[in-house]
């Protein structure tokens, strides 16, 4: 006696909405069950991840500055995602766009005109976009895997920005720590005490601009199809072509943007390590949202209040940091195994004799 | 330069091939059957530190590579169950399962970070290691090293000749026909993803048993991601891969060689980037005009009509 799956003609829309909620509830659940292996109290663990962070208004405000870039990099994967471009480097462009605004930033020090900021978070949008570029040439042209391509130039970006903080942007008066000078202009402070910048406001304005587009235009639609039936696209006259490269662009420039963003914000400077994975994570973001514009903003709040429990439990309930990645990969595996949920129906297993009249 | 010399940096690149070939000849099992396993990143990770840890435990090294191979295929079974029985996306599933294992083996391992192990012992084959040339490269090398080689000519005679190797292939090119005649198509492919998790598995544990036996977090650094590129430069034939693995082992070292004597003047990173920037090149020149040569039904999830 087993269990077998039946094809809901449509996707279940009450499970659309429930599946990700479980995936959440059963990550905690998890939790629980790991907690008591690492011989933690269970509840001081929870609190200390769960609740502690939002307790104070720099653990909120740090809540907003974490969420930001993840919501604007899973903002630009999501389209690709639907349409079957797979680009996984986010990591990678986020790093190429901070290295590209930080140098224009570099290049120009000490000027503070009031052109310097924006022409530097344009440079990161386009260094961004022209990382990602490279695996949208070799796919189109050469029928190279963009998964693959895009993931190996992370690493790439991740040694090049290496090789400039150690070497020729090293800090001059920086006492030979591996980081460049600090930007003699940033982001502004949008609260006392806190570190919210602008881009932290850019997040649900970007979301909402894409919920416009997808759900409104013909756009929407060519994406779903291309990642569905991509015969049935060509049919229609969608051009792949232009969706590969044009979904690999603007998830290029969106990381580039979120990493500039972290480079002139938060950070103030380049560092070896510009971001705790966030361009990783924000996959997991991207399909805890959905991969609908507004369903990414409050998966982008969830994965958020995961890293900044993992930094309190790791102060408070001394759990090692590397549980934040274990629970970022258990809740994705959740939401897969509960995304059958929505497309199918579980019924017991009929016996296959009883099927023949 | 003298011969021995020579002879002693081409072993070398025969242990730095030897995680590829491993991990490669895994997933091309896999992908022959109809299955796309992104994880082989993340289930090289599991078994090294499997591996690692059984080791100081035990100080066995069979116990240590049967758990490395246990762990890769324990990831591998949840692989499984997400892709066949739950019917997930094969490619979100593999990233899953790389970013679950990445925190696992990273968690399980922080207190085994810079404890050192005993290296995996040489076996030596009386008469074949004092050949020339061949003896010290091929023969007086660990386990790992002969059952990476010895796998190839086996995967190409049970791929090629063996009545379950036709069973897989048919899986991998048309499951629906394949469970039409009558072929178990969901056990074949789980049986392959096991099969590619213990090599996987123990893939990484040559790299935290032998190449360079310590454990540290992430220590794979993205051989699981070459692997996977490897199968495609391989066009899914097991001869290639070796040829591959081999192209994969000398560049990384080539590049390791280049940074210690300090031969050209760039700084450490570029070197370090000279595999990722290969694995591209690779992709770009071949990938497109073999992409005919992929399993057919490589990705695509089957239920069984009913």
């Amino acid at each position: 006696m087993g269990f077998e799956l039946e094809p809901r003609p449509l996707p279940s829309g009450l499970w659309r909405v429930l599946a990700p909620a479980l995936a959440v509830a059963l990550t905690a659940l998890s939790g629980l069950v790991l907690f008591l292996l690492l011989g933690v109290e269970p509840s001081r663990a929870l609190w200390s991840f769960f609740v502690a962070p939002l307790t104070s208004l720099w653990g909120a405000s740090e809540l907003l500055v974490k969420a930001a870039p993840l919501a604007l990099i899973a903002l630009g994967l999501a389209p690709g995602f639907r349409a079957g471009v797979w680009n996984i480097g986010a990591e990678g462009q986020l790093t190429i766009g901070a290295i590209v605004g930080g140098g224009v930033l570099l290049a120009l020090w000490p000027s503070d005109a009031p052109w310097v900021l924006p022409a530097a978070i344009l440079a990161g949008i386009l260094g961004g976009a022209a990382w990602a570029w490279i695996p949208a040439v070799l796919r189109i042209r050469r029928g190279a895997s963009e998964i693959l391509v895009s993931l190996m130039l992370a690493y790439v970006a991740q040694l090049l920005l290496s090789a400039l903080v150690y070497g020729p942007w090293r800090d001059p008066e920086g006492f030979n720590f591996p980081q460049t000078r600090l930007f003699q202009v940033g982001l502004p402070i949008l609260a006392e005490g806190t570190r919210l910048h602008p881009g932290v406001l850019l997040a649900p304005l970007l979301a909402l601009l894409a919920w416009l587009l997808l759900g409104r235009t013909l756009l929407g639609l060519a994406l779903s199809v291309t990642g569905r039936a991509p015969a049935a696209a060509t049919h229609a006259g969608f051009d792949r072509t232009r969706i590969v490269r044009g979904c690999l662009l603007l998830a290029g420039a969106l990381a580039g943007l979120a990493g500039i963003l972290e480079a002139t914000g938060p950070i103030g400077q380049l560092v070896p390590t510009l971001t705790p994975g966030y361009g990783f994570t924000a996959i997991i973001v991207a399909f805890l949202g959905r991969l609908h514009p507004l369903g990414i903003l409050p998966a982008a709040l969830v994965v958020a209040l995961a890293y900044l429990g993992g930094e309190t439990a790791q102060i408070e309930a001394g759990l090692p940091q590397a549980v934040t990645g274990l629970f970022q990969g258990l809740l994705l595996f959740f939401l897969l195994a509960s995304e059958v949920l929505v497309r199918y129906r579980i019924r017991p297993r009929r016996r296959s004799e009883a099927m023949v009249p | 330069m003298s011969l021995e010399l020579v002879v002693a940096v081409l072993a070398t690149v025969v242990t730095a091939a030897t995680p590829l070939l491993l991990a490669a000849t895994g997933e091309l099992v896999v992908e022959r059957s109809g299955v796309l396993n992104l994880g082989v990143e993340g289930m090289m990770l599991v078994g090294a530190v499997a591996g690692f840890a059984t080791a100081l435990a035990t100080g066995s090294a069979s116990l240590a590579l049967l758990a490395a191979a246990l762990a890769g295929a324990g990831l591998a079974a949840l692989f499984a169950l997400l892709v066949l029985v739950l019917l997930a996306d094969q490619v979100v599933s593999g990233l899953a399962l790389t970013i679950f294992a990445v925190g696992l083996s990273s968690l399980a391992g922080a207190g085994l970070v810079g404890t050192p192990v005993e290296r995996l012992p040489r076996l030596d084959l009386p008469g074949l290691t004092d050949l020339p040339l061949l003896g010290p490269l091929l023969f007086g090398q660990d386990a790992l090293v002969y059952l990476a080689h010895l796998a190839i000519p086996a995967v190409a005679w049970f791929l090629g000749a063996s009545r379950a190797g036709r069973v897989l292939r048919a899986c991998g090119e048309n499951a629906e026909a394949a469970h039409a005649m009558g072929c178990p198509v969901r056990r074949v492919r789980a049986l392959a993803v096991l099969f590619g998790g213990s090599m996987a598995g123990l893939g990484g544990a040559f790299l935290s048993l032998s190449y360079t036996p310590f454990w540290i977090e992430e220590m794979t650094a993205g051989r699981g991601w070459i692997a996977l590129a490897l199968v495609v430069f391989a066009a899914w034939r097991p001869g290639r891969v070796l040829l591959g693995a081999y192209l994969f082992g000398g560049v990384a070292i080539l590049q390791l060689h280049a940074q210690s004597l300090g031969l050209l003047p760039v700084p450490a990173q570029f070197l370090s980037m000279l595999p990722y920037l290969a694995t591209i090149l690779v992709l770009a020149l071949v990938a497109g005009g073999w992409q005919t040569a992929a399993p057919a039904a490589l990705g695509r999830p089957f239920l069984p009509p009913r």
